[in-house]
């Protein structure tokens, strides 16, 4: 054990992609997948695009039995963790089943699945509901799914906290793996594009109603005005260094570093004085995960913004990063620009930017944003951008969730992580 | 009510319309005597199914007993008896 924590394996379904590398080649060439909501009809509703995932036919991907018991976000999920697995190269049949675990974040469960069932409580009666009800909506259903699919009964849960959970459930999964877990599949993938979600999400009064898709989502630009939603994400697989190495698994990165703060309740007792001095929970967040990663401010390449696209929101995010970073001082990108937010879903899918990102020397950019001068930010658009020669191999996840969720990771660069540096370290 | 019988055939239909199939087909007579487990079907599968065949056949059946039915011919026969 080296208590390093390395990503061996990525599964990605993502709204501009279908698998890894058609998600990061979109990625790259600043292609979207942001349109018309098709799933059912939006026109009633204020918002009208979302991000889905192109071309996805699940029964081209998974066994017939699991269909009647499945939402459209656990077949996707299941389908990312198997691409997950097949890509860490790693064979599950030769471990005990309860070293291995699952670890999702959710932040809504099957609505697309729950809905259907409740219309048919309602307009047919109780005969009429799926007994699958029990537990296809539910927060936990992919974790138990992947769990069932690939005999994975190690520990095993999901973390709901909006769009930090994707950041929460992979620091949870590094928990595990320091306990001696060979291997969790971690990350997240979500979506609730279907009426009931949509009512739900639009409750935050966060969703942008624009109708077209190249201005309907612009973090940090004067005229944000919300988000789009989409569905999807990615799932990883995580094991500890030394054991990835031992068996010459393929190795994106290190989970370097971790922390999670929350905002104080508005107008709670608890809430410091706007003059008190004290910084910023997400601000303390960056902090705290540069410092468990052992990474200095200036050993960061790039930063994966949170990019709610909503004023405050992006005046307290650029605030933060400037505050640890300088003002332009370290390069921020949100290709999520590209997808819509994807809750639980999207921060995975960063981590999966993040560490391509590392290994391709390369940063994604941030779509159709024109960045407001007052955020002091410098925000890659236009083409990708080439990594600096010098870089130092980290980058930054920032993810936040509804109600005051600030997470923020640091992956390292495979060749970067304590494991293997502390290896080189006892051959000489 | 019903006076249909309710068949294997009828039975196996419902069954993959509640908790789909295996791809390689519907279940075959030499099935009737296999048990739910080897076929691959769980509580949750025969608890839907025995929802359906309720709804589609007019009949009651006690979902413990449905449940806990080891076979198709043992769900066949309940089914049978409750109509």
């Amino acid at each position: 054990m080296s208590g390093t924590t390395v990503v061996t394996g990525l599964g990605v379904t993502a709204p501009n992609g279908l698998g890894t590398d058609e998600y990061w080649t979109a990625t790259l060439a600043g292609c979207g997948g942001i349109g018309p909501v098709t799933r059912f009809d939006a026109s009633p509703y204020p918002a009208t695009l979302a991000g889905e995932v192109p071309g996805f036919v699940a029964d081209d991907y998974l066994p017939n039995r699991l269909l009647p018991q499945t939402d459209h976000m656990t077949r996707l999920a299941l389908v990312a963790a198997d691409w997950a697995i097949a890509d860490a190269r790693v064979e599950t049949a030769g471990y005990s089943e309860f070293d291995m675990g699952v670890m999702t974040a959710s932040s809504s469960g099957g609505f697309e699945f729950g809905q259907n069932e409740l219309r048919r409580l309602w307009s047919k009666g109780s005969k009429y509901v799926s007994a699958y009800q029990s537990f296809a909506w539910f927060y936990a259903v992919n974790t138990g799914q992947i769990s069932i699919r690939n005999g994975m009964r190690g520990p095993s849960g999901v973390l709901v906290s909006d769009q930090a959970g994707g950041l929460d459930a992979v620091a949870q999964a590094r928990r595990q793996i320091r306990k001696g877990s060979k291997l969790i599949v971690s990350g997240g993938i979500d979506g609730s594009i279907c009426p009931w979600g949509w009512a739900a999400q639009l409750a935050s009064g966060r969703m942008s109603q624009s109708a077209d898709p190249d201005r309907a989502f612009l973090p940090f630009d004067p005229a944000a005005s919300g988000h789009v939603p989409g569905e999807g994400g990615a799932l990883l697989v995580l094991e500890d260094a030394a054991a990835a190495s031992e068996r010459g698994a393929p190795v994106y990165g290190g989970i370097a570093g971790y922390a999670a703060t929350f905002d104080p309740r508005p107008g709670s007792p608890d809430a410091p004085a706007e003059d008190s001095g004290r910084e910023p929970p997400l601000q303390r967040a960056i902090e705290l995960a540069l410092a468990d990663a052992g990474v200095p401010a200036s050993g960061i390449d790039v930063v994966f913004a949170d990019a709610a696209a909503i004023p405050e929101l992006d005046a307290a995010e650029a605030a933060a990063i400037t505050a640890v970073f300088g003002p332009y001082g370290v390069p921020v990108t949100a290709p999520k620009t590209m997808t819509g937010r994807l809750y639980s879903g999207g921060a995975p899918l960063d981590l999966a930017a993040a560490l391509l990102s590392l290994r391709d020397h390369v940063i994604p950019p941030t779509t159709n944003v024109s960045p407001a001068p007052g955020y002091r930010l410098d925000v890659v658009t236009g083409p990708p951008r080439p990594a600096p020669p010098a870089a130092a191999g980290a980058a930054l996840v920032i993810a936040r969730g509804y109600g005051g969720f600030n997470s923020a990771m640091v992956v390292t660069a495979a060749g970067h992580t304590a494991a293997e540096d502390s290896t080189e370290g006892s051959k000489s | 009510m019903s006076d249909q019988v309710i068949t294997l055939e009828v039975l196996a239909r419902t069954l993959r319309e509640s908790a789909g199939s295996d791809e390689h087909g519907e279940l075959s007579s030499e099935a009737l005597d296999t048990g739910f487990d080897e076929l691959g079907y769980d509580s949750l599968a025969l608890l839907e199914t025995a929802a359906r065949l309720e709804r589609d056949h007019g009949i009651e059946l006690d979902d413990d007993a449905a449940t806990s039915a080891k076979t198709p011919r043992e769900l066949l026969e309940l089914a049978n008896s409750a109509r």
